[in-house]
């Protein structure tokens, strides 16, 4: 079963620059979410926070009754060991081939047998794809593979907390479809409690329970998948469409008047289109032959009935 | 690295907790011995051969002078002991910094470096592994250790290329140059020099990868690093060998 982590006024900021203030949100155990934002909004920076390798100025991270600012070095260590983390670029170890990368928590963590240990590591492997690849070092493959291998060696300890800093950045279509597919099948397999930060807006419609949307240094909104993919706030509006119109400019926030004048625009011509309040997007199941659990039966009979009430109103 | 005076403090002050830190950390157990066995086979590997070809000229420019000099001023039977002397006190505990920091140092700190930028470092933390345990211990043992050895090369090789010089080149005596050689040096003079090497190695070891972790802004920054601690390191080690060295003269008793 995954923890709940909970966020409690975190406020972080390098220098005199403020990366974002005053962040509260509580990530559902075993549930997905999603973090999205504009390039640059410290997404990452958020990430890695909550592990522990950043110290916020304020604010707490309370993950299963401890909070981890105020941890001692050795006992963020312990907890640690409840995350699984998939970095931007996979981070493996560049000296190791795949396996030994994938084994290596284990090696280190563990003392099971190494027939034991390429059990696990080879399940893991066929997990996301990577059976044949074993003997590779990390220069050697692709940016895609090299993610997916990061994402074997953050399963291999049964993480409670799985965490994804961009897991689509600098992947095709395709493959992000597959890696999507594969986020959900995890999560209802292993019942982890999965953050994802990401800019892709594909992503972020089809796959979480949750969403939140970090802007100009703070947390816009966080919720459910819903109530954002409805919302009428324009910076949530704006990300969500992928459009030009609203508050979010090229390099920084734009300034209020253009905002409102662009806005009611587009306000003419959207309530001829109603974008944003038409067909909401189909979330994304487990595959056929993973086992659902009770909390994805019930999410798969609500997206039944949803699209049942929608077929019925064509 | 912004020149404020704070900014140098504070990274001064990290520094020396990360050197605390490698201290406290270092009797945790399990003990990483792969790692410190590669790390020692690894550092031994880029120094050994400069080192050696360093000591040989090092040595023939000491007993160049020292041989112009006993001639001068005719004492020519003591140029043996003036030699080994010099070797033995400044020249092999110098010339091990010098690779120990530019060779050895210059490698860790890339090495971790490269680790850092890549995320491995954070990686590594994320899955419960302090990197000074893991990282940082073995490779300050192993470039120890590796002083250590230097040392005893660099005196060697080095004596061998003072009496290569005196001997043949200089037309010295052989036997004058042998029979002197412990009229000045002792036993604690071999001693004290391998004293100096390990902490020398120690130092270039713990900067190197206190600027290695500390790397930030992509491989430029490891560059800036790599440079940082070969300069920050000589300084220290330059310093270190002074106090060092009027210490033994304090402690220990000369001969003569």
């Amino acid at each position: 079963m995954g923890v709940e982590i909970c966020v409690e006024g975190l406020t972080k900021s390098f220098g005199p620059q403020v990366i974002w203030q005053d962040v509260s949100l509580t990530l559902p155990a075993g549930e997905v979410s999603v973090m999205l934002g504009p390039s640059g909004t410290g997404k990452s920076v958020f990430l890695k926070t909550l592990v522990g390798l950043l110290k916020p100025d304020r604010g707490s991270v309370t993950i299963a009754g401890r909070d981890i600012t105020k941890l001692r070095e050795r006992d963020l260590y312990e907890v640690r060991k409840l995350f699984g983390v998939l970095f931007q670029d996979g981070a493996l170890f560049g000296s190791m081939n795949l396996y030994d990368n994938i084994a290596f928590p284990l090696r280190e963590h563990t003392r099971r047998s190494e027939s034991e240990i390429r059990r696990i590591v080879l399940e893991k492997m066929d997990m996301v794809g990577l059976i044949g690849a074993e003997g590779k070092l990390p220069g050697e493959i692709s940016g895609g593979m090299r993610k997916r291998a990061g994402l074997a060696r953050a399963l291999v300890l049964d993480p409670e907390i799985i965490l994804f800093d961009e897991p689509d950045s600098g992947l095709d279509p395709v493959r992000v479809a597959y890696l999507n597919q594969l986020i959900v099948d995890l999560n209802a397999q292993i019942d982890a409690t999965f953050l994802i930060v990401t800019h892709d807006i594909a992503s972020a419609r089809q796959v979480p329970d949750n969403i939140g949307l970090l802007f100009r240094r703070e947390l816009v909104m966080f919720g459910p998948r819903e109530q954002l993919l409805t919302s009428d706030e324009p910076v949530v509006r704006q990300f969500l469409n992928g459009r030009m119109q609203g508050p979010i400019g090229m390099a920084e926030e734009k300034d209020a008047a253009q905002v409102e004048q662009e806005l009611a625009q587009l306000g003419d011509r959207a309530t001829a289109q109603t974008p944003g309040s038409g067909p909401l997007t189909p979330r994304l199941l487990p595959g056929p032959g993973i086992t659902r659990p009770p909390r994805w039966e019930a999410i798969a009979r609500r997206e039944a009935a949803l699209h049942r009430s929608e077929v019925a109103d064509v | 690295m912004s020149l404020s005076p704070t900014g140098a403090l504070r990274h001064s002050g990290s520094l020396f907790a990360m050197a605390l830190d490698v201290i406290r950390t270092l009797p945790r157990r399990p003990f990483q011995a792969r790692e410190f066995i590669q790390q020692a086979w690894f550092i031994a590997s880029v120094t050994i051969l400069p080192t050696a070809l360093v000591s040989i000229p090092f040595g023939a420019v000491i007993a160049l002078q020292i041989g112009s000099l006993t001639r001068q001023l005719g004492a020519q039977s003591f140029s043996g002991a003036a030699s080994v002397l010099a070797v033995l006190r400044e020249a092999s505990p110098i010339v091990t910094a010098l690779l120990i920091a530019g060779a050895g140092g210059t490698a860790i700190c890339a090495d971790l470096g490269a680790r850092k930028i890549r995320e491995e470092i954070d990686a590594m933390q994320v899955l419960g592994i302090d990197p000074i345990h893991r990282l940082v211990v073995p490779r300050v043992l192993a470039s120890m250790l590796v002083a250590v050895l230097l040392n005893g090369l660099v005196s060697v090789v080095g004596v061998a290329g003072g009496y290569f010089f005196n001997v043949i080149l200089q037309n010295g005596t052989p036997g004058a140059y042998l029979a002197s050689f412990t009229t000045l040096a002792q036993l604690s003079d071999l001693w004290a020099a391998e004293v100096k090497a390990l902490v020398f190695g120690a130092i270039a070891a713990i900067v190197a990868s206190y600027k290695g972790l500390t790397a930030k802004g992509g491989p430029k920054g490891v560059g800036d690093a790599v440079n940082q601690s070969v300069v920050i390191t000589f300084m220290l080690l330059f310093v270190t060998n002074f106090v060092m060295t009027a210490v033994y003269f304090q402690v220990v008793p000369q001969r003569g």
